[in-house]
């Protein structure tokens, strides 16, 4: 909390020194955000400010005046009088010991580590001029665990911190990971030491946001798309999620929340892809499936609630978790999935290409559509519509690959014919957004006025369940917007119980909606979450069109190839069936 | 030059443990009968008269403990009797247990009238398994005859139940914060402070944790009206002690003793000396955790002050006899491997630092020890004690380093400095 705002709340403040500089704040404030205010940057490695405070890995220790033993700076309230040291033999002592420990038990393979010059480990390690551990290896060099296409666990490069459990357990509520052992035996790991998929996982990959070392990451698929792009005989198209353009500018540097649509092109460009088209395209796509769903679910008696069916995550939670109420699902596939499918069929045909000469890959916030775009049903003909899926961070590492200068790129503008979206398209990385895109393009459908105020204000923002009423021809639409899977648990059971009162609802797995996905860069924290999540709306309002049924791509798309919303053509390609899943204990 | 005493132990052998009317016929309960016509808060003052400190080892003001946690608002406290004794050597609780389980059921009442406690729990540790039955029962019998359940003694709305757990057997679950996860049904590993188990304990509610000793004291100082108890001691280590005596010696036991009773005749005197009449190589006071000395302490004063004074601590109250068979790293090597094992993992210092430790001693035994060794050694053990996350790795290099002190010929390796 902010000085002022504790004057407002009228919460005492406390004085303190940290190595003997005064400094002034609320009640309540910790040690490691007092010296924060002082410029002083506390190392530390399992703690993380959206997380419950563990304490687990004392390398915040610091020295207080008068207490016996080292106080962990993060778990520790600043007292009236306090005086503290983060300087001194014993807590330097500390801090070096505590990382060389670390090191002694870590694979330090940094070279061929997917977080090499990414990680909170290797950063402390250099800011302590620590080469190598004095101590003997003492690490178990277990194997990488590989058994799904999203998220990869390398045991041997755990230092047991715990933030990934506890992302896990707080964002989602899930716990798949958690630990197991004592001692120099405990270890992270799933129940029964099953794969991550055979859990209750769901393959969101908050858990990899959050992992200070290299032992949780994605799924490196960066090699297959480069060589692609070196195949002389392939037309490698790319699309990039909305929530990328507002991420991509961290890795290297820019401000949280910083907009970067035309750099990204440019860069997408340089690197070699064909064609730079617009998932924010597939997103107006799916408005045009899924709002022409709902109308008809609401008209001709269908499953209600129905629910949005764009976060992979959350699809994945459906299937294993509520197998039994999939029907409310909407039937409509998600931005990527409708982009590729397009890709494979309208673009050919329009482009001339042969469609076995095209290679698809899709830029995502997310490690969970690296499995979805690998499901057996997101293809034909035994092709893949969506060959390849990087995530942001894999996106940002191949930017450095090829040596481009990322923030001194100029702007360059996306490719047609499936390169144009609307704003309804961009607020689809917020949570909010998907609802919000649909809400003015059904409003519009049924009533056939105009919508004015197309700001569907309620729903915007950080709340976990956020609802609104909407009035269609006289009939009151009742629509709820969640984000995490710990609130989605909520409606579900609603809906479980008949308690439900909705009849729309749309859910995002992770914090935020895609712009807080598991796949964007390290530093992701809720803070820089908001920032990207008002950088969209920036972007939707900034747009000259901003309902997707009025995309004149799509129009054309409508009228050259699909005909009508829900057409036969349009189901075939654009909608898809759920099934339940079961996990290994239901068996 | 025997100096036994029986103010604690006062009631062993006076009654069948395993009936509530034997225990009724020797007086049983008067002190309860008493302490629910007193204010809860004299009760804690007597405690602090008495000057009795907490038995489980950390040396704590008991009469303050009490006045803090019945001040902390509530009405559904916990009471939890930390039986779980997993110091090596220490068996010192374990006869009160056997010998007198009415009387600490009688003091886990007095204290849930003193602090408003709704629920009692007696963490016993798994090996007493054996004292499972005598304990049932008891709570059985103290509720058939009414000083359990509702309105205990007739008094409307005294309410409490003492449920009897045990965990896995983990060392460390006699650590506080994770004595009451085990009880609450998780995994026993240790939680930051705050928030503090006085505020928010078993199931976040206001908790008081007290050891078998120190809560079967409270009956007997009730009733202590010839201030008996207080005519034992010396100086500020008022009263009587329990203490457990093991190793190399001839008659190993736990002994109720006056504070202020020498070294020498608690091991020579109460413990028959040593086996085969060998020398002492060292003694370890209050357990693994605890500190080692050499037999240059036979003749310190077994007190609070004295002991400290002379680098070691009362601790747990056990006493583990080495003598010259086994060589100070030998058993350093055996202290090391208890905690190796029983580290919960879950902080830096601890898990890792144990590990290392382990290692060197190891090489300390080999003779492949380096003076760096030795240093790195002693930087881990120093880093343990300072910042791990709670009172087992802080303490668990306590015998370590005062080995070094006491036995630094021990530590003088050939080897390169680097």
């Amino acid at each position: 909390m902010s000085a002022e705002a504790a004057v407002k709340e009228e919460i005492p403040m406390v004085h303190l020194t940290i190595n003997n500089i005064p400094v002034e704040v609320p009640k309540g404030t910790k040690i490691m955000q007092a010296a924060q205010q002082l410029g002083i940057d506390i190392p530390h490695l399992c703690y993380h400010e959206d997380q419950k405070i563990k304490a687990h890995c004392r390398l915040c220790s610091v020295e207080v005046t008068g207490k016996r033993r080292l106080l962990a700076a993060c778990s520790t309230e600043c007292w009236e009088g306090m005086d503290v040291h983060t300087d001194t033999q014993i807590v330097r002592d500390t801090q070096v010991s505590i990382l060389e420990l670390m090191l002694a038990n870590h694979k330090k393979d940094c070279l061929s580590c997917a977080r090499n010059q990414n990680c909170d480990l290797q950063r402390l390690c250099t800011r302590f001029n620590i080469q190598d551990s004095p101590l003997p290896s003492v690490v178990k060099l277990e194997p990488r665990i590989e058994t799904n296409p999203s998220i990869i666990r390398d045991p041997a490069k755990c230092i047991r911190c715990g933030r990934c459990i506890r992302a896990c357990k707080e964002i989602q509520g899930l716990n798949c990971l958690t630990y197991a052992g004592r001692s120099s035996d405990i270890r992270v790991t799933t129940a029964y030491d099953k794969p991550m998929e055979a859990t209750d996982c769901i393959l969101c990959g908050q858990c990899s946001l959050v992992c200070p070392t290299g032992a949780i990451v994605e799924k490196d698929d960066t090699q297959k798309v480069l060589d692609a792009l070196q195949n002389p005989h392939k037309h490698v198209i790319v699309q990039v999620a909305p929530a990328v353009r507002v991420s991509l500018g961290d890795g290297f540097g820019l401000k949280p929340g910083a907009i970067k649509t035309g750099q990204m092109v440019t860069a997408l460009k340089m690197l070699g892809f064909d064609k730079v088209f617009d998932t924010n395209f597939g997103a107006d796509l799916t408005i045009m499936e899924e709002s022409a769903e709902f109308v008809e679910r609401l008209t001709k008696g269908g499953v209600l609630p129905m629910m949005t069916s764009c976060s992979p995550g959350w699809v994945n939670y459906m299937e294993k978790h509520y197998g039994e109420l999939r029907e409310h699902l909407s039937t409509a596939k998600s931005p990527m999935q409708m982009f590729g499918a397009i890709a494979k069929t309208y673009y050919p045909q329009k482009a001339g290409i042969d469609v076995h000469d095209i290679v698809t890959v899709s830029i995502m916030p997310c490690t969970a559509k690296k499995f979805e775009a690998a499901r057996p049903e997101m293809g034909r003909d035994g092709m893949r519509d969506v060959d390849v899926v990087l995530t942001t961070r894999e996106l940002i590492k191949l930017i450095k690959y090829v040596g481009l200068q990322f923030t001194n790129l100029p702007e360059s503008e996306f490719d047609s014919p499936l390169g144009f979206g609307t704003g309804a398209g961009a607020i689809f990385g917020a949570s909010g957004g998907v609802m919000e895109a649909a809400l003015r393009t059904a409003y519009e459908k049924v009533t056939g006025k105009t919508l004015e105020k197309l700001d569907f204000t309620d729903i915007r923002g950080f709340e976990g369940i956020k609802e609104t009423t909407v009035s269609l021809n006289g009939k009151d639409i009742h629509i709820a917007v969640a984000h995490t899977l710990k609130n989605a648990r909520i409606l579900m059971e609603q809906i479980k119980k008949g308690t439900c009162q909705y009849d729309f609802i749309e859910i995002m797995a992770c914090p935020g909606g895609c712009i807080g996905g598991g796949g964007q860069p390290k530093g992701t924290t809720n803070a820089v979450r908001k920032e990207r999540m008002k950088a969209l709306y920036q972007i939707d309002k900034n747009l000259p069109i901003r309902k997707s049924h009025e995309n004149p791509d799509i129009i054309t798309l409508y009228k050259d190839f699909l005909g009508e919303p829900l057409s036969e053509k349009a189901h075939e390609l654009l909608h898809t069936s759920y099934h339940k899943v079961y996990r290994p204990y239901e068996k | 030059m025997t100096s036994k005493v029986s103010f604690l132990t006062q009631n062993f052998g006076k009654y069948d443990p395993h009936s509530i009317d034997s225990y009724l016929s020797i007086g049983g309960f008067r002190a309860l009968r008493k302490a629910v016509t007193m204010d809860g808060e004299d009760i804690a003052t007597l405690i602090a008269e008495n000057k009795v400190k907490g038995r489980g080892g950390a040396e704590y003001d008991m009469g303050r403990k009490w006045s803090q946690a019945r001040k902390v608002p509530g009405n559904n406290h916990i009471i939890i009797c930390n039986a779980d004794e997993g110091e090596t050597t220490t068996f010192k609780d374990r006869p009160l247990i056997q010998n007198d389980p009415f009387n600490l059921i009688e003091a886990m009442i007095i204290a849930a009238y003193v602090m408003r406690a709704t629920d009692g729990y007696i963490y016993m540790r798994a090996e007493y398994a054996c004292f499972r039955p005598l304990l049932l029962n008891a709570i059985r019998e103290c509720h058939r005859n009414g000083f359990l359940g509702k309105d205990i003694l007739g008094i409307p709305g005294f309410n409490y139940e003492i449920h009897l757990y045990s965990g896995a057997g983990a060392y460390v679950c006699g650590e506080g914060t994770a004595l009451i996860r085990s009880i609450e049904g998780k995994a026993g590993r240790p939680r930051m402070k705050p928030p503090f188990v006085k505020v928010s304990g078993a199931f976040a509610r206001p908790t008081c944790l007290q050891n078998v000793e120190s809560l079967s004291l409270v009956p007997h100082l009730l009733l202590d009206d010839k201030k008996v108890y207080q005519s034992y001691g010396v100086g500020d280590s008022v009263g009587t002690k329990m203490i457990s005596v093991g190793g190399n010696v001839k008659h190993p036991g736990s002994f109720e003793i006056p504070f202020g009773t020498s070294v020498r005749d608690i091991i020579y005197g109460l413990a028959g000396g040593i086996q085969g009449d060998r020398q002492i190589r060292l003694i370890q006071f209050g357990g693994a955790s605890g500190k080692v000395a050499s037999a240059d302490i036979l003749d310190t004063p077994y007190t609070y002050q004295d002991l400290r004074a002379a680098g070691v601590m009362v601790g747990s109250g056990a006493l583990c006899v080495v003598d010259e068979r086994t060589s100070v790293i030998d058993f350093l090597r055996i202290n090391q491997d208890f905690f190796s094992e029983e580290s919960c993992g879950q902080c830096t210092p601890c898990r890792e630092g144990n590990l290392h430790i382990k290692i060197i001693l190891e090489k300390i035994k080999n003779g492949t020890a380096t003076k760096r060794d030795i240093a790195v050694m002693e930087k881990i053990a120093r880093v343990m004690s300072m910042s791990s996350l709670c009172g087992l790795g802080e303490t668990a290099q306590n015998t370590l380093r005062s080995a070094i002190e006491v036995f630094p010929e021990v530590f003088e390796v050939g080897g390169a400095e680097a």
